[in-house]
């Protein structure tokens, strides 16, 4: 039988024997900034179709936790840096080919953006809140007046950053797992499935539920297509992608990927939501929390196979 | 000007001189290497070959590490070397996992770090540190633009490779074969 034994006298860590440079921060940093994309995603789009009343969890509750989870993105990014000392370089440069670079300036807009997002939504919470400085109350009364603008900015800018969460791993070409322009649109379809989720668990009323039970089984259903395109396009590439697909048919992830991200993450939740739409009661928690489980799991997962992934020479 | 290396894989005995020479010329942290021998064999038994290749980073024409970098940090410099600056490396990590052949690593202080092809010793007249120590010398280094140096020359006269061409960074370490 032909061989071929390849012996290398390099194990710098953490290259060798298998790189894993990147470990939690990074897909948690990604799974956050998807959420917090879902969450302004669906507030910004309710307020231009002027359906505020009509969806009041997705605009005046949700979009409190969009800064929360956008600092918490930011911390683990931060985390994740080795040159720590360093870090304002991120925001010296502006490197249009680099997703980090232009990932970093997103965030940079959509941090206020979430901010304000965020300050409107204070007084659902505590109805006596006040803001004391003048400056602030002014500056929220305006912000209530430009709202419509706000939200066309947020949309726009909450698309970029879903999308980007993805492109930030297909930008490599060097590991084939994650070289695919799938993930883009992916990562951005889970985004949204994350943040509708979430909104399913902070509304209180029936129908806004009913609404986004239905609009997270279409997201489900397009993350199903996705997936199964990204893997038709793997088979049918070279052979460095079919082995990187292989991680996942019969390799070291399949299990993980197909029980935590498709099964427990996509299947079973558009199952409890078609029987919730059905009538059948089933507590919205379970649906709900089983996305952000899938939501996580795919982010890790595909982070960690993707540098398992690897040209051979 | 643009600076290539060639790498004799039938004189190289894989006596890993060139590494050691790296590691002390560069002050190479201890349990890390910029440059590596990679033995292949290949074959069917009892017909089998071994390649011996020294490898480094590849000074890519066309680099995804300079590409994907966020401050700029990984940039060319003169005849094509890619060099990292320290003080501008965040120590991301986003080039070290879109080098598609791991030539880089986080070094302990924290910024990345890799070959830089001894640019302080090219600057001085000097060969790479790797190609003087050689015992065998199975290295050759100048400047591709000129036809004259030595690793035009040797390119002319032999058959060459260069790594996963097809993976589009265009290397410029060539292999003899
Ligand atoms: S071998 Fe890797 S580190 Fe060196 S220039 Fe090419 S991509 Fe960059
Ligand atoms: S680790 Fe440093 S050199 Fe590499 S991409 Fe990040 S900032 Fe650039």
């Amino acid at each position: 039988m032909k061989e071929e034994l390849i012996i290398s006298g390099r194990m710098n860590d953490p290259i060798d024997p298998v790189l894993h440079i990147w470990s939690w921060e990074i897909p948690l940093y990604l799974f956050f900034g998807g959420l917090a994309a879902g969450i302004l995603f669906f507030a910004a789009l309710y307020v231009i179709q002027g359906k505020e009343n009509q969806f009041p969890t997705a605009v005046r509750k949700a979009p409190i936790l969009t800064p929360v989870l956008l600092i918490a993105g930011l911390l683990a990014l931060f985390i994740d840096l080795h040159h720590k000392a360093y870090f304002w370089q991120l925001y010296t440069n502006i490197k249009l080919q680099s997703p980090m670079s232009w990932g970093a300036w997103t965030l940079m807009v959509v941090t206020p953006l979430s901010l304000i997002w965020a300050a409107l939504s204070l007084k659902e919470f505590i109805p006596n809140w006040d803001w004391k400085l003048p400056w602030l109350i002014a500056f929220e009364a305006w912000c209530r007046k430009q709202l419509l603008s706000i939200a066309w900015l947020t949309l726009l800018f909450a698309s970029i950053l879903g999308i980007y969460t993805g492109i930030l791993f297909s930008a490599f070409n060097a590991r084939p797992l994650w070289n695919t322009s799938i993930l883009g649109p992916l990562f951005l379809t889970s985004g949204l499935s994350t943040g509708a989720a979430t909104i399913m668990l902070m509304s209180k009323d029936p129908a806004e539920r009913k609404t986004f039970a239905r609009i997270d089984l279409l997201l489900i259903a397009i993350e199903l297509f996705l997936i199964v395109h990204m893997f038709m396009g793997f088979m049918a590439s070279t052979q460095v992608q079919i082995d990187a697909a292989r991680l996942f048919l019969g390799g070291e992830y399949t299990a993980p990927f197909w029980v935590f991200v498709v099964g427990m993450g996509l299947v079973v939740p558009a199952f409890l939501e078609v029987l919730e739409l059905r009538k059948k009661h089933i507590p919205v928690v379970v649906p709900a929390l089983l996305v952000l489980f899938g939501g996580i799991m795919m982010r890790f997962i595909i982070a960690y196979a993707g540098q398992a992934s690897r040209w051979l020479y | 000007m643009r600076y290539a290396m060639a790498v004799d894989t039938k004189k190289c005995v894989g006596c890993s001189d060139c590494v050691v020479a790296c590691q002390t010329e560069n002050h190479v942290p201890i349990g890390y290497c910029r440059d590596w021998v990679v033995e292949v064999t290949d074959g069917t038994y009892p017909q089998l070959e071994i390649e011996l290749r020294s490898e480094r980073c590849n000074h890519c024409n066309n680099s995804p590490c300079v590409r994907c970098c966020p401050t700029g940090a990984s940039h060319y410099s003169e005849g094509g070397i890619v060099l990292v600056t320290p003080n501008e490396c965040i120590g991301c990590g986003a080039c070290i996992a879109s080098c598609p052949y791991d030539a880089r690593y986080p070094h302990p202080d924290g910024y990345v770090d890799k070959c830089t092809f001894c640019i302080h010793r090219i600057k001085k007249g000097l060969k790479p540190a790797c190609v003087a120590v050689c015992p065998t010398r199975c290295m050759y280094f100048g400047d591709l633009d000129d036809p004259k140096s030595e690793v035009s020359e040797v390119l002319k006269r032999r058959k060459h490779k260069t790594l996963i061409p097809e993976a589009g960074t265009s290397p410029q370490l060539y292999f003899l074969i």
